[in-house]
This record gives C-alpha cells, structure tokens and sequence, in this order.
C-alpha cells in the first residue's frame, strides 16, 4: 500500500510538471494582458514599465522558471486584476463550488441509485423504459440548455425558483455555506440539479446494469436458498457489489463535476471557482487562469488516487500494487 | 414410513407470452431419512430445475404448473412467501456446483455465515461467531476463527466447497439438496468432499438429493437411483439393482456409455442420437426416437409403474433381468 501510494504521488509530479508546461505557454499565446492594464492614454514609456513590473518582458522560458520556483513554494501569482495572491482567490471562491458539487453528487446517488434499482428490478416495465429515456435524454442534452430551460420555466415563467446567487449563507467555521438555510438552499437546488443530472445518468445505468448481473448471480441465489431475507439481500449482499463500479466511476466523474461546474455557475451566477475563471478570461489574468487549471489538475489527481484506495477498500479481491491472488 | 421429501409428479414451465416451453413432465421422486438419493441425467434433462422448483427459487419466467412438494407430508407448494422463506436454508437446504460462485466475493465468511443463522434465528454477533466456528470446524476446515475473517478469493475451492456446505448444514435442515456439487472441484478433492457430506448427513439423518451426471459417483455414494430424462424421471429404485439390471432403456444406455475396468480397447456404446429439444419432444415416450426396443405402443406416453415395492419405471417395455 505504501510503496503504491509513493509511485502514483512520484507519477501525479510527473504529470503535474507537464502540466505546468502547457498551460503556462499555452496561456502566454493568447493575448496580451498589458492593454487591459494600461489606460488609453498610456504612452510607450509608461507601456514598457508596466510590462517590465508584470514581468512580461523576460524570455518565455525564463518567466517559466520563475513561476515553477514560486510554484514549489506554494506561489501561484498574484492575480492582476485583484492584485492578491491568485491561490487565496480560489480557496475564497472554492466552498461555494464544492457546496454545489457535493449537492449535485447527493442528488446524483439519492435519485439514481433507487431508480436505477428499480429498473434493474423490473426490466420490462414501462417505468422502467421511462427511468431509461430520462437518463439517455439527461446524458445527451447539453447542460446550458438544460439550465436555461430551468430558469425559464421555474424562474422566469412559474417564478417559483430564484435565478441567481447563492441566497442568504451561514458562516460555519469561516466558510460561507448556502445548504444551511432556507433561502440558501432554495437558491442551491436548480443549480445543483442541473450540475447532477450527467452524474445521475450514469448511476441509472450502472446500477440497472450492474443489478441485471448481480440478481442473477450464484451467491445471490444461494443466499436465497439459506433464507436470508430479500430486504438483507439487497441492501448488503447486492449493494456491496454494485456500489464498487458506481464509485468508481463517480470518483472519476467528480473532477470533472468541479471542472465543469463553470457552465452551471455562468449561468446560474453562482459564485464558485467556475464563475471566477470566466470573469479572469474575459480579463486575461493570465496568473489566476494558470491558477485554475494547476489546481483543477492537482486535484483531478488526487481524486484518482483516492478513488483507487477507495476501491481497494471496497473491493476485497483488489489489493493494491500487485500481488493479485 | 412416510419420506422425509415426497415429490409428486412435479411439472415446471417457463411461460411466455408467446410460447410455453414445459421443461419439467412429471418428475416423482422421494427421499427418507438419512438417504442419499442420486438424480441422474444427461446435461439438459431437469436436474437443476428440479432442484428450484422443490424450494421455489425458480427465477421467472419459470412456475411450477402442476404436482405436490410434500415436506413431511406438508404441502410446500401452497405456503406464503415468508413461511417459505423460513423453509429454506432451515429446512431445505441447497448446495450448488461451483463454489467460485456460490460465496458472496465481497462479504467476509462471517458476514455470509451471520446472516444464515440469523435468517431464522435470533441472535448476537458473539454466539452467531461462536455456531459459525463450531460448524466450519465439523467440515474440517483448519483454524475456523482465523478463516472467518477470510473473503471467498482467499480460500480454495474445496474451502469454499466445504464453507458452503457448513452453510447448508447450520440450521440441521431435514433435506440438502446438492446439485453437482464436486463436478468444478479436482479428482481428490471431489473425493475428500463426496464422503465428507456423506458423512455428515449419515449422522444426522439429513435426506441428501445428489444431483449428477456422473454415475461413477452415485454409485458409490446413493442409496438410491432416480434417472431423468427429458423433464421426466424415468426410473427409480434402489442403487444397485439399478445398476445391476436397468429396467429403461435409458438407463441402460447410461450405464453401458461409461468407460468401466478391463473394458480397454473396446468401443464404448453410445446411445444413438441425442436428447430432443423441449420444444420438439414427442408426444408418447420421449426416449422412443433413440431406443432400440421402441414399438407402436411407445407412441403414446407411458405411465411409472411399479415393478417391484421399491422400484418403478416408465415404459411400457421394462427391459428384464440379463437381457440388453
Ligand atoms: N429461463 C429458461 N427458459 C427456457 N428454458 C429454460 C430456462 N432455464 C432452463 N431451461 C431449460 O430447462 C431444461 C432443464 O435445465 P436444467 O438446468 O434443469 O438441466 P440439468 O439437468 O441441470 O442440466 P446440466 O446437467 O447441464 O446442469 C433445459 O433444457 C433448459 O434448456
Ligand atoms: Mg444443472
């Protein structure tokens, strides 16, 4: 365990190094930030000085090292736009995030995994066949779409939905957090549903997918046989092995919910990491872009090493580095 | 003496909603107290299904159209789920063939074991643990204590095998049924098995059902033979006369088609042919289309009648003593 552990965090550097450099040039082809900075009447000597203090007029690679040191010292840059270290922007705009994606993954479980039972159930239903189309629909149709309908129809339309913001927060331990009142969490349930709907497509299916084999499998059959009752059967000897895959999967999947959560939040204006890295490219601030996607790499990362200890946990025949019997 | 199991001219379908298919035609078979009864067949002839049906876990579309399960003269068929539920594992128990897959891969034994025991019992983890290692102990399986705590990945298949069938005998049921139980486990191992469950249901009077198609081992475990062929039992009766002088044809064949000593070099028989479709069986005896001594009358389908007070057959021919 703890030799595996060592390799994927000596592999996660690797990765995290290449990553460093493509974002950094890839974010230095576009554009120049200096004109957003300098006013229009800015001449060529107050130009050069605001470039010489941003740094920019150094070679490429040069910065690049001088960013990969700072980086190693847990300095990302400071953004240009707030003028404060672009690190301490994230983590203030990440709670708001993670309230959204941790919400959105419960509603993906809470909904999908009784769904998907039941049609894993009953097979040939029609309800059954419905539960499959809303998932098929919810998979393909794009979130934008999805939510904007939402805000039309349930804010715009029947106004029964806030469209925007967060509502009234509650501070708890230093972290502003929506779920815990009653506005908050009116304002947090079309975002946060529109966020899940990808997640609880694929709960649907691999839980029904999953049930379909599990059922029919010889140990459930023989616990049948020994009289274990069917409520036992299905909440311990079923479940454990239809929630490896659906972990699995959602650990994956997770990353990108938080990755991916700038649509949600552009539209429903939600405060999160997404909204800011919106607003930092309309910008160009080049250090909070670089920022934002090392930190959504790092943290694509660690997810997938937890994901994997995770699996190995809940999988007894997995163990992890080798050594399979 | 009334048997322990009585089953009685047991007819399972699957229905669909365009076509029935009748697997089983009427199988009667009876166990007694502390028999072993063999129940033989090529691949494809009911065994299994009959199995799921006496303990009612056919999975659907499959349903017991017709016939008597009778458990100590109690008619099985007829009880509520729950009562049901309660039967199984306490008082029908079942072993299945593969051990790689009749252990739940992801539970401990003792979790597999706990929820067995308190699927008719009520009781604390610390006496379930305690029953749980007194019986893997009588299926001599070394250290118990420390094998609970083991997954099924982590024994052997005799393990498992035996593991399983610690599981079948916790609540002392009245009948195992036991389908190919050695079939996926090596020669030695099958062997250390066979009289291991032999054994233990010998001291405590369990009826075993030894399903198989192996005639090898029923011979050498059964008291008594029933042989199905085509979703009927078409012969039963004490082992050995069975063997020493089959009555069907079919069972005949059965015999003569194992490789037996000092035969060496001679051509086995075959039984010509091979068992119809359940959806193109004949309408008279089913066997007809392949057996030698088929006559007009096969053409209608023959009843199972009492040769003698242990032994009935189902044709209209029986063959007699010596001849072949
Ligand atoms: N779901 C099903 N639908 C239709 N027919 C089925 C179904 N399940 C089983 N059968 C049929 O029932 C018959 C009996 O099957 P069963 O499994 O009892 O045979 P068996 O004697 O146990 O054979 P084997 O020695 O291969 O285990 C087979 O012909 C099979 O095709
Ligand atoms: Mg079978």
């Amino acid at each position: 365990m703890a030799e595996f552990i060592i390799k994927r965090v000596l592999q996660a550097m690797v990765v995290l190094l290449i990553m460093t450099v493509l974002v950094f040039f890839g974010v230095n082809v576009i554009g120049n930030p200096v004109y957003i900075f300098a006013s229009s009447e800015c001449d060529q000597a107050c130009l050069t000085k605001t470039i010489a203090e941003l740094g920019l007029d150094r070679p490429l690679w040069e910065q690049y090292f001088v960013f990969l040191s700072n980086l190693l010292q847990g300095d990302l840059g400071n953004s240009f736009t707030h003028g404060i270290p672009a690190l301490s922007l994230i983590f203030e705009r990440l709670p708001a995030t993670l309230e959204l994606a941790i919400c959105a993954l419960a509603m993906a479980l809470g909904f999908g995994l009784p769904l998907g039972i039941w049609a894993g159930l009953h097979p040939d239903t029609i309800i059954s066949r419905c539960i499959m189309a809303f998932s098929m629909i919810a998979f393909s149709l794009p979130v934008f779409w999805i939510g904007l309908i939402m805000i039309l129809t349930f804010s715009v339309q029947l106004g029964w939905m806030p469209a925007v913001g967060r509502g009234d927060t509650v501070d708890v331990f230093g972290t502003e957090l929506s779920a815990l009142t009653l506005d908050g969490l009116h304002h947090l349930v079309m975002p946060a549903f529109t966020l899940s709907l990808i997640m609880m497509a694929i709960v649907i299916r691999l839980t029904r997918a999953g049930m379909r084999e599990v059922i029919f499998a010889d140990y459930i059959k023989f616990a049948r046989a020994n009289g274990i009752r069917e409520r036992r059967i299905l909440t311990t000897h079923v479940m454990k092995n239809l929630l490896i895959p659906i972990v699995t999967v959602l650990g994956m999947e997770f990353g990108g919910v938080i990755a991916f959560a700038v649509v949600v939040e552009s539209i429903f204006s939600w405060p999160g990491v997404g909204k800011m890295l919106i607003d930092a490219i309309g910008v160009l601030d080049r250090p909070l872009i670089v920022a934002y996607l090392i930190f959504v790499v790092f943290m694509f990362v660690v997810l997938n090493l937890l994901v994997d200890i995770l699996y190995s946990l809940l999988d007894p025949r997995v163990r992890l580095g080798g050594n399979q019997t | 003496m009334t048997s322990v199991l009585n089953v009685k001219d047991l007819h399972t379908s699957f229905v669909m909603p365009d076509l029935t298919i009748a697997a089983l035609q009427g199988v009667s078979l009876s166990v007694d107290k502390g028999e072993i009864l063999g129940l033989v067949g090529e691949s494809g002839s009911g065994k299994t299904l009959t199995g799921f049906s006496i303990n009612r876990l056919l999975s659907a579309p499959g349903r017991v159209v017709q016939g008597e399960v009778l458990l100590h003269g109690q008619d099985v068929l007829s009880l509520g789920e729950e009562d049901m539920r309660h039967l199984r594992g306490r008082r029908i128990a079942m072993i299945f063939q593969d051990p790689m897959m009749t252990l739940n891969p992801v539970l401990r034994i003792e979790t597999q074991m706990r929820d067995a025991l308190r699927a008719h019992e009520k009781m604390s983890k610390a006496m379930a643990r305690t029953r749980a290692i007194a019986a893997l102990d009588e299926v001599g399986i070394p250290a118990p204590e420390s094998r609970l705590r083991s997954y099924p990945h982590e024994l052997s298949g005799g393990m498992r095998q035996r593991v399983a069938i610690a599981i079948a005998l916790l609540h002392q049921p009245d009948v195992i049924i036991a389908d190919e139980p050695t079939t996926a486990l090596d020669v030695t191992i099958q062997g250390q098995i066979l009289s291991l469950v032999q054994n233990l249901c010998r001291d405590r009077g369990t009826a075993l059902i030894w399903i198989t198609h192996d005639l090898a081992v029923v011979a050498g475990i059964a008291d008594r033979l029933a042989v199905m062929y085509a979703g009927r039992v078409v012969e039963i009766g004490p082992v050995d006369d069975l063997l020493d002088a089959p009555a069907h044809p079919y069972t005949r064949g059965l015999i003569d088609s194992v490789p037996a000593r000092g035969q060496r070099g001679q051509r086995l028989k075959q039984i010509p042919g091979r068992m119809p479709a359940l959806t193109e069986l004949p309408v008279g005896c089913s066997f007809a289309p392949r057996c030698e001594h088929a006559k007009a009358a096969c053409a209608a389908l023959p009843d199972m009648t009492a040769l003698d007070a242990e032994r009935s057959v189902r044709c209209f021919y029986p063959l007699a003593e010596g001849s072949a």
